[in-house]
């Protein structure tokens, strides 16, 4: 057989392709994207009803308080980022595929983000708003959630990929990958702190920025390692 | 060169070697530890700052030495067993998990008891070292879950690999960025670094030399008794238990 005549898609043509199929299915049953979404907002809404509504309080605590909300949810996505492909079986094609894995792997990533990490940076000016955050700091929270969310999901990646199949996996996951996690979320809510004492900011975005880029580098091979070993 | 990492591959020769190497670690680890003890609790004068609470650190300066050398053999072990298939490699991360745990754990708690009369308070969130230390602990235990959570030993080996390999790098980061965190908050907790007299410190050096020696020896038992689980339906264990000294 001559391969030359085989039409081979290129790396770049297969991570669209990828992030196509992922976003469709995701577009098909939107409650899965909805529902970290209402978890997020949720727990934003918790947090007033148990320390009481005094503005100073809340304007204290509310970086923090947004950060977990969003790291918890994230982690809550990040269950069924390999879930229905290992059920179903396309997996198993993605892995025997002439495709490299981690370019797959970021691929299924980029999608998971774009699905669950990104609206969340869209909403989250909303309910800083009812933290009495100063709109000048929305900015910076936006940022730092845009950076934040794009490594928790790569790292949560690698967790999820390590459970992928476990009957476990779901307390199992937060287990593995929260004190991984814990770096962006000390960097994250501290920034939006500093920003809100109109203190210097600067490091925390930049060590944000730096984790986000090493992670996109390097967190697709290890989830494909990762991959490769759940299923063999 | 190679005939010799073969040889102590393989697992009834390691099984035997790590026998007859017990005693040479346990030993003089015990003898340091003795010395280290009496001479850090009786001989070493009062430190003028810190009155009697200072002598902790005879023992909390060896258990978080070696909470983070126990991580770093867990790395190691299964970047080399990930990369040259050798199945010992793992077989010492699995040992060394449950150890580096616990070391990890007794430094948090006697850095909280030292911190009890030098803050006046069992926790102190500012301390970077010990919410690092803290940090650590939770990465052992998302270590052993996973390996208790995956039935099949060679995927557990190749699975927590990979989750020690990804937390040694993550290890660094924790340490630098909580050092910037506690460094926006305050100041006054942290000591200063001051120097140690030679007659306080030559009793922590042999503590440190004990602790890591006495370590070697906890890790070959554990060695010893994984090595002979893995190899369970291997024809020389059987022979082992079934000879006449019965597995010694």
């Amino acid at each position: 057989m001559d391969s030359s005549n085989l039409q081979q898609p290129g790396i770049f043509a297969g991570l669209l392709a990828i992030i196509r199929r992922d976003l469709l299915l995701a577009w098909k049953r939107p409650g899965d994207v909805l529902n970290p979404l209402f978890f997020f907002a949720m727990v934003c809404t918790l947090f007033p009803l148990a320390v009481g509504p005094s503005a100073e309080q809340l304007t204290f605590s509310g970086p923090g308080v947004l950060w977990v909300a969003a790291l918890l949810s994230t982690l809550l996505s990040l269950n069924s980022l390999f879930m229905s492909d290992y059920e179903d079986g396309s997996l198993d094609q993605m892995l025997v595929s002439p495709q490299p894995l981690p370019v797959l792997a970021l691929g299924k990533t980029i999608a998971h983000w774009l699905i669950s990490g990104f609206p969340l940076v869209l909403i989250s000016p909303l309910l800083a708003m009812t933290y009495r955050m100063p709109s000048a700091v929305m900015g910076i929270l936006m940022l730092t959630l845009l950076l934040g969310t794009i490594s928790l999901s790569l790292l949560g990646s690698i967790g999820a990929a390590l459970t992928v199949g476990l009957h476990r996996g779901t307390a199992l996951l937060s287990l593995l990958i929260l004190p991984l996690a814990m770096p962006i979320l000390l960097l994250g809510a501290n920034t939006v702190s500093l920003a809100a004492a109109n203190d210097v900011y600067g490091t925390g975005i930049w060590a944000l920025g730096a984790y986000a880029i090493a992670s996109i580098s390097l967190a697709p091979y290890a989830t494909a390692a990762a991959l490769r070993i759940s299923n063999e | 060169m190679w005939k010799f990492f073969h040889q102590m591959a393989s697992p009834p020769y390691f099984y035997r070697l790590a026998a007859t190497l017990i005693p040479w670690f346990a030993i003089p680890g015990l003898i340091l530890i003795a010395y280290g003890a009496y001479a850090g609790l009786f001989l070493v004068s009062m430190d003028y700052q810190q009155g009697d609470a200072f002598r902790i650190i005879y023992v909390h300066v060896p258990s978080a030495y070696l909470s983070m050398m126990a991580y770093m053999m867990m790395a190691v072990g299964g970047g080399i067993g990930l990369i040259w298939r050798l199945k010992l490699a793992h077989a010492v991360g699995a040992a060394a998990a449950p150890l580096g745990a616990a070391f990890t754990f007794l430094a948090l708690v006697t850095g909280s008891i030292w911190g009890r009369p030098m803050w006046g308070t069992w926790w102190e969130w500012g301390d970077p070292r010990l919410t690092s230390e803290l940090i650590l602990l939770f990465l052992y235990f998302g270590y052993m879950a996973l390996r208790s959570s995956i039935d099949d030993t060679a995927k557990a080996d190749k699975a927590s690999a990979v989750l020690a390999l990804v937390g040694v790098v993550n290890v660094v980061i924790v340490h630098f960025s909580v050092e910037w965190w506690s460094s926006l908050h305050q100041g006054q907790t942290v000591f200063k670094k001051g120097t140690m007299d030679a007659d306080m410190r030559i009793p922590l050096f042999a503590m440190l030399i004990g602790f890591s020696f006495v370590f070697g020896a906890m890790l070959l038992r554990r060695l010893r008794t994984e090595v002979l689980f893995r190899e369970r339906r291997t024809r020389w264990v059987r022979e082992l238990v079934l000879s006449p000294e019965g597995g010694k």
